[in-house]
């Protein structure tokens, strides 16, 4: 049973982030497909829940040089969006093949995000060691079961994943988010808000408690960047992703332009791949220099007995999709 | 007429919520608890169980309603958080006649379930992807109903009854 919790629907953005930020047992609710999913399992606990659906914080604006995402719009809103099915796909892909479509039309994109580690044992509160929801008590993972577990970015102490898909192309794209603090607004990259878990892995970004995401701004490839998303997963539909890439290619005269690389199911962070790219760009795009990109990628893998597995098959979902989008053949 | 229907009501207490909703077309309004969902609000204090709950964490589908003409699992939607919003259920889906809804007589026809306990989350869902354009064929069918879960397995059968309907592309099909 959940705690008790009083509601509250804000109507002003200034004022949302105030009455949060004041309180450390107040949170934000928008789309609510994590936020009160980890209430009903006992994981999240708060005393009082700030609505903010009703700001006027959706839509998709822009169109040439970035798109700047309204934080409240829905997954499905932006896999429509005309822009983002023409200029980035693999966006629209990886967002349409998260979830369902009934959890896509609740959640919003901030909420995508920010959403929290489906670690099994993070998630059972009867489970009593998890570094990420009590410092110190321990990793069930690392000695449990453990096949939807991070390779890249882990730590002694975790090695719960971040599942979101669509984090992984904005990531690549260099998103950044706008974020509305109770002293003022800020830009944060995307790839450097995600924190990898080290000795804290209850710090997970670096939102301060209270500040709001307002927007997302997506930077637009070069005209001509062609990109493509591939999911790999135990079934072939609503599941996370065992290991997943995202790529964005420029490619001039049989010759690597501009490459942007993401990763998924692997890390404990929304992975992008720069080790990758250094090899692509100026490369010839060929199977061999896809395959040395992969190579590069995966280096600094860490693996236990129940992810072992995901290397070899990281690598071949990077080469994959590196073909896919290049169209280089054999 | 005793002396308490003279009184004013209560005042709702801190955890509770007053809140008015459109339920298949109909204002309902309702005195609940912060924490009821709307999977629970609609069954429990409306007394409309055509909506079933199965896992109540928003991986089956079996709760599936229309929220603003989208569909939604009602089990991760707060009641207080739908204040002033429309809601259909598959109770609103027949036509004012009694004549079911174009997908509920496809099911029939197509025998698209066995135990029935997930059919109206199925059928919410379907009418729902008709309406999003997304009954193009059977890869794109199971693509998109792929949130609704069925136990017994009636997954040919229900992929059968919406082709059906969207191939018809029937004007009725909506809601």
């Amino acid at each position: 049973m959940m705690r008790a919790f009083e509601y509250v629907r804000a109507t002003d953005t200034a004022r949302a982030v105030e009455m949060v930020t004041a309180d450390p047992n107040t949170s934000y609710l928008a789309g609510g497909t994590t936020q009160l999913d980890l209430m009903k399992d006992g994981v999240l606990a708060p005393e009082r829940l700030v609505d903010i659906t009703h700001l006027p914080l959706r839509g998709v604006t822009g169109g040439r040089g970035a798109l700047r995402v309204g934080a409240l719009t829905t997954m499905e809103e932006l896999a429509a969006d005309t822009t983002v099915v023409e200029r980035i796909p693999f966006v629209r892909d990886a967002l349409l093949l998260g979830a369902s479509t009934q959890l896509r039309n609740m959640a919003t994109i901030a909420g995508n995000l920010l959403q929290r580690t489906r670690c099994r044992y993070f998630r059972d509160p009867a489970v009593a060691a998890c570094n990420k929801r009590e410092r110190g008590s321990g990793c069930a993972a690392m000695t449990g079961t453990a096949r939807m577990h991070a390779i890249l970015g882990t730590s002694p102490h975790c090695i719960a994943l971040h599942a979101s898909d669509v984090a992984v192309p904005l990531v690549a794209l260099d998103a950044i988010l706008r974020v509305q603090g109770r002293d003022g607004a800020r830009g944060v990259p995307l790839t450097r808000f995600y924190l990898t878990p080290g000795d804290t892995p209850d710090v997970e970004n670096l939102l301060r408690h209270g500040e709001l995401i307002t927007a997302v701004e997506i930077p637009l490839p070069a005209l001509g960047t062609r990109s493509g998303y591939l999911k790999v997963r135990d079934r072939v539909s609503y599941e996370f992703a065992l290991t997943s890439a995202a790529a964005a290619l420029l490619i001039e005269d049989g010759i690597i332009v501009e490459a942007r690389v993401g990763l998924g199911g692997v890390g404990t962070v929304p992975w992008r791949a720069r080790e990758a790219e250094e090899i692509l760009i100026g490369a010839p795009a060929t199977m061999e220099v896809f395959r040395q990109s992969a190579e590069r990628a995966l280096e600094g893998a860490r693996t236990i007995s129940g992810t072992a597995f995901k290397v070899e098959l990281a690598k071949r979902t990077l080469v994959r999709i590196l073909r896919t989008v290049s169209g280089v053949v054999a | 007429m005793t002396g308490a229907a003279a009184r004013p009501p209560r005042a709702a207490a801190p955890y509770e919520v007053d809140l008015a909703l459109r339920v298949n077309g109909i204002t309902r309004r309702l005195r609940v608890d912060t924490r009821v969902t709307l999977l629970d609000a609609l069954r429990d204090v409306l007394g409309m169980t055509g909506t079933k709950k199965g896992c109540d964490q928003g991986a089956c589908g079996a709760c599936t309603v229309l929220l603003d003409g989208r569909r939604v699992v009602s089990c991760l939607v707060l009641a207080a958080a739908c204040e002033g919003r429309d809601v259909t259920t598959i109770e609103g889906l027949a036509h004012d006649d009694g004549t079911p809804h174009p997908v509920q007589q496809a099911f029939i026809r197509h025998d698209g379930f066995q135990c029935g306990y997930c059919t109206p989350g199925q059928i919410m869902s379907a009418v729902s992807l008709l309406a999003e354009g997304r009954g193009g064929s059977d890869a794109e069918i199971r693509e998109f109903m792929s949130g609704n879960l069925c136990r017994c397995g009636a997954y040919p059968n229900i992929v059968a009854a919406i082709r059906e309907v969207a191939k018809a592309g029937d004007d009725d099909a909506g809601v």
